[in-house]
Order: structure tokens, then C-alpha cells, then sequence
């Protein structure tokens, strides 16, 4: 290999250091708890989880559960009635996001974990957001949790929430 | 004595016709839907908002137009004692526009003495209101009852005005108003901007409560108006303008209204 004019020297040898760099950023975790409800008629809840900006705008959407079974009814209709997702954005969607929609889930804790180098992550600036969390339940209400945060995490975190119908507790775990 | 017997007759028969205490609406059974989906809209005219307890609407002069702009039709229209009902197939993402036009021409006359009223358009007055009418005296009419659907995201190419009488141009789109969010929209009188125009605004459910909690706001200088929403649920708005731009040269009077009917959701 012919050697680098020496002008460009000093350059190549910064792009060499900088993607040798190890890649600084911030893993964020949601543990979302689905409470146990003694109704008669009980169907899974739909729901949204998603980073807010502050003027409460979508930065990332991370998880919305809802029916997809083919065989059942259309369940894509109800969306709607995640009513702050839909109107901030998920209307705009098309079905289904790729990582980010999948099928409801059943009463119990449930982890997701983004890498701060992901798809839905890598892109967010620094700043001050919200984790929105929406669950609402078909014969069942609707129940909306905000947790605040600051991106990038300088520390590991631990937020949280507390529902009190539709959700349980929610945590965010931030680890830089 | 005979005369004024007469005139009073005659204003007699002038007061269904110029009546506007009931209100007219269209109440789509949801405003914010996804594509694919069926709407079912009442159609009524009463006084308390939002219930059939008088008459139906007739839709004869209903328009229905699409995201994309062209007219579409109801399906499955019925007429019954106190409403009319149809329904609409959203097959296209985007908003649509559901308007009830009541355009016509009004006359009241005498022949041969005795007092007659007719009510038609423009184009037939002259074959059907006979030539030695005496006393006759005509007033125009263009009014617009309309509702909003959205199947998705709200789009604006169904809200192009058709710059005929008074007619919404959203700021805030029709389909996006939350209780407790101001939202704004203007006014076009003709296609220009109506300036300093009353706007009606009251909420469903008078039913259930004492008050109508009425909205009154005005349009500014621009021909806008903007309005906070108190509560989520279903509201209706009125305006009216008088003037003489008429069609029907011999008419002397047009009377022009808007009503719409807004859903607010809860943040």
C-alpha cells in the first residue's frame, strides 16, 4: 500500500482514533408491570411506551402491544384508543413498526431492554424527556404514566411510576 | 282592517321559514377512526343538543367529500320519525368532509289576494312563481351543516373551501381538539375572510344540566376566532351573516349560516 501524502497523515490517523473510541452511550431499560384485576371480563391491555420531548412530541417510539392475531378482528382499529400515542403520533404510523409492535401481553412483569447503540435510541439528543407509558383495556379504563429523565444518564438511574388501574409499577432503568 | 289582517297572516306564514330557533346537525358516531373502518352518522333537527326529539334532517343536499377531494356517498340512508341515519365506508386515510347544504330561494307573494309562500332554487323561480305575483318579497338562503372524520391522520384536502357562503378553514385541524387545548379556526365569508362574526358554540348533553353553557366568541381581523375547549365531549357550533348579495335579482336579502359539529377528546 502507497503511503498517505503527508498532508492527510495527521487526518487518517484521527479517523483511526476516533472509531477506535468506545462508544459512549446509554442503555435504557423499562420494567412495565400488568396488575391482576378481578373483573368478569378481562382481555389483555393495549399498550404504548414511548420517549416524549418536552413539548410532548414522539422522539422514539419503543413498544406498542395490541392484537395481531390475523385470525381475530382487525385489532390495528383500537389503537386509536391509546389516545395521547395515537394523537401524537401514532396515527402517522404504518402497521406494523418493525421492533416496535407486537402482540398484547398477559398480567405479569415484563422487561424490554434498548441498547443506547439501537435503532430506536442511537438517534435521540441530549435533553430533558419523559418515559409515557399508556395502557388501555377493552370493557376496561385507561390509565396514562410519565416517568422524567435526562439523556444521556451521567449515572445508573432507577425511575419509577405507580398505577394505580391499568398499570402496576413502572421502572426505568438508565445505565451509561 | 282587512289589510293589516292580512299582513298578519302573511308573517304568520314567514315564521317557519325564518324560525331559527331549532338547531340542525349531523352527529358521526366517531370522529377519529383508522382506515377501512364504518362511521354511522344521525342527522336531526331539535332544539336540545345532542337529541332526536323533533325532526329528521333531510340530506337530500348532503356532500360527502373524500381525503382525496371527490364526493363519495352515503350508504344505507333511513329516514325515520325524528332522524336520519347513514353510513360511511372509510377506505381512504385522511379526513372527510360530511356537508348538508341548504341553498334555496324563499318568495312569499299574493295572488289573486290571497297569500302564498314557495321555496325552491335560483334556476326555477321564474317557471314557478307566476309573473303577476303581487307583493312579493324573496330572500336567498345558503347555509352549510357539516361534520369531520378522520380515518388516521388528519389531512386538509377535503377542508378546501368552495368559497360559497360561510365556510371553516382549520388552523387547528377538526379532528385534532382536546379538552382543556385552545384551538383555532377561521372563517370565510365567500372565500374572504369574516371578519368580526359572532360564533355559537354550546356542548352536547343539555339534557343533564341546567345551563346551555353557551361559548360565545367573535371572529378578529383575520377572521379568525380561537376557543378553549372546557370539557371533552361533543360540541356544536353556529354562525349567521345577513347581506344582499343575492343570485335572484328581484331577491333582496340572503341569509347565510355555518354549523358544525366538533368532537373534543380528553387529554
Amino acid at each position: 500500500m502507497r503511503r498517505l501524502p503527508r498532508s492527510l497523515r495527521p487526518l487518517a490517523a484521527f479517523v483511526a482514533c476516533a472509531t477506535a473510541l468506545p462508544v459512549w452511550a446509554t442503555d435504557l431499560s423499562v420494567k412495565a408491570q400488568i396488575p391482576t384485576l378481578n373483573v368478569a371480563e378481562y382481555h389483555r391491555p393495549y399498550v404504548a411506551i414511548w420517549v416524549e420531548r418536552e413539548d410532548q412530541s414522539i422522539a422514539t417510539h419503543l413498544s406498542v402491544w395490541y392484537q395481531t392475531d390475523a385470525k381475530k378482528e382487525d385489532g390495528a382499529q383500537w389503537l386509536k384508543d391509546l389516545r395521547q400515542w395515537w394523537r401524537r403520533g401514532g396515527r402517522e404510523q404504518t402497521l406494523p413498526i418493525d421492533g416496535v409492535t407486537g402482540a398484547t401481553r398477559p398480567v405479569g412483569e415484563h422487561t424490554l431492554q434498548f441498547s443506547g447503540t439501537g435503532k430506536q435510541l442511537r438517534g435521540l439528543a441530549n435533553g430533558k424527556y419523559h418515559l409515557v407509558v399508556e395502557a388501555v383495556r377493552e370493557v376496561g379504563g385507561r390509565e396514562l404514566l410519565r416517568v422524567p429523565f435526562d439523556w444521556p444518564a451521567t449515572r445508573k438511574q432507577q425511575l419509577t411510576a405507580q398505577g394505580k388501574t391499568e398499570l402496576g409499577a413502572i421502572m426505568l432503568d438508565l445505565a451509561p | 282592517m282587512n289589510r293589516l289582517i292580512r299582513l298578519a297572516t302573511l308573517s304568520l306564514a314567514c315564521v317557519p321559514l325564518l324560525a331559527h330557533a331549532h338547531k340542525a346537525w349531523l352527529l358521526p358516531s366517531s370522529t377519529v377512526s383508522t382506515v377501512d373502518q364504518w362511521i354511522t352518522v344521525d342527522a336531526a333537527v331539535s332544539n336540545d343538543l345532542f337529541y332526536f326529539n323533533h325532526v329528521p334532517l333531510r340530506i337530500d343536499a348532503l356532500q360527502i367529500v373524500d381525503p382525496k377531494g371527490s364526493q363519495v356517498k352515503p350508504e344505507n340512508v333511513a329516514t325515520g320519525k325524528y332522524r336520519t341515519t347513514f353510513d360511511l365506508h372509510l377506505t381512504q386515510n385522511g379526513t372527510y368532509r360530511l356537508a348538508n347544504i341548504n341553498s334555496g330561494v324563499f318568495a312569499n307573494y299574493e295572488e289573486n289576494g290571497a297569500p302564498k309562500r314557495w321555496r325552491g332554487t335560483a334556476e326555477n323561480f321564474a317557471a314557478e312563481v307566476p309573473a303577476n305575483a303581487q307583493n312579493l318579497r324573496i330572500s336567498e338562503s345558503v347555509g352549510r351543516v357539516e361534520a369531520f372524520v378522520t380515518a388516521g391522520k388528519p389531512t386538509t384536502d377535503a377542508l378546501k373551501p368552495t368559497n360559497v357562503g360561510l365556510e371553516l378553514v382549520p388552523v387547528t385541524h377538526p379532528n385534532d381538539l382536546y379538552a382543556g387545548e385552545a384551538a383555532k379556526f377561521g372563517l370565510l365569508l365567500d372565500g374572504k375572510p369574516a371578519t368580526n362574526l359572532d360564533v355559537t358554540i354550546l356542548p352536547g348533553g343539555s339534557r343533564y344540566r341546567d345551563q346551555p353553557q353557551e361559548i360565545k366568541v367573535k371572529t378578529d381581523a383575520a377572521g379568525q376566532f380561537s376557543v378553549t375547549w372546557p370539557a371533552p365531549g361533543m360540541y356544536w357550533l353556529e354562525t349567521k351573516w345577513q347581506d344582499d348579495k343575492t343570485s335572484v335579482k328581484q331577491a333582496t336579502q340572503r341569509r347565510v349560516s355555518y354549523v358544525a359539529t366538533f368532537e373534543v377528546l380528553p387529554q
